[in-house]
């Protein structure tokens, strides 16, 4: 028995409603980093379930240049946090306002 | 056997992606995403991927989420987890907005997906030879855009990480 593809989108649609959670709620930016991952993973998701479903290869081959996306983003992002912290000593996204007016 | 293993690894990653994002410490956070990661791969597997479900293994378990847990190890947050702000008006808002989103979600689905055509013809299942060679025929352009887009990448994070503040 074949599970059908809206099952996989309602997950995607599930997972990405939980990163979109955690952006908005946590404080800290670290894991604000990996909520944003997670979004990246459902649609990742999305992408290889329409690839099955359209018997066509295609959207795997998107599926891996998203994570290209998502490993340089990742190296850029957490040598940012790095510096920020270096500079003030904390990540929470409360105190970084610098560039807020 | 494949819906049992559908259910079982959707549960897994739903429960775990709600345990990384109400987690206080940040390493258990790295860890359940970790759990995550390993239930869409095996969803991967289920929907003929297992290409994909290696390199998502590969790069997202084993070097971007050992990047996080090195960072999160490398910067002392342990004041930092101790004080996180209380609930507040902002945290129920954004949890209804996400709410609105997943319905939005759900109904866009509910009318979307209804009854797309299932394409027949033989099952493409892509192993490392197929995706290979759409690699390196028709997606050879991108392919090599993205190598300089991960030069860029890494000379910009050794620049940040040697940048001298003050």
């Amino acid at each position: 028995m074949e599970i059908p593809i809206s099952y996989y989108l309602l997950l995607s649609g599930i997972l990405f409603t939980i990163g979109v959670v955690g952006v908005l709620t946590r404080r800290n930016a670290i894991v604000v980093f990996m909520s944003i991952e997670l979004m990246l993973n459902a649609v990742n998701l999305t992408l290889v379930a329409f690839s099955k479903q359209f018997n066509s290869l295609d959207g795997q081959i998107f599926v891996f240049f998203v994570m290209v996306v998502a490993a340089a983003e990742v190296a850029v992002g957490l040598a940012l946090i790095v510096a920020i912290f270096r500079l003030k000593q904390t990540v929470s996204i409360d105190k970084i306002n610098i560039m807020k007016w | 056997m494949i819906p049992i293993l559908f259910f079982f690894f959707a549960a897994v990653a739903i429960a775990s992606g709600i345990m990384m994002i109400v987690h206080r410490n940040p390493i258990y956070c790295a860890l359940f995403l970790i759990l995550t990661l390993f239930a869409v791969a095996g969803l991967y597997v289920l929907l003929n991927a297992p290409f994909i479900a290696a390199v998502h293994i590969i790069v997202y378990a084993g070097a971007i989420m050992v990047l996080f847990l090195f960072v999160i190890m490398l910067l002392d947050l342990k004041s930092e987890t101790s004080r996180q702000r209380p609930g507040g008006l902002p945290r129920i808002l954004s949890i209804i907005m996400s709410g609105v989103l997943l319905a939005e979600l759900v109904l866009f689905l509910r009318s979307g997906t209804a009854n797309l055509p299932l394409v027949e013809g033989d099952l493409i299942i892509g192993s490392t030879k197929e995706i290979g060679n759409l690699l390196f025929t028709e997606y050879l352009f991108p392919f090599e855009i993205t190598s300089v887009l991960l030069l860029s990448s890494i000379i910009g994070s050794v620049i940040l990480a040697r940048l001298k503040l003050k």
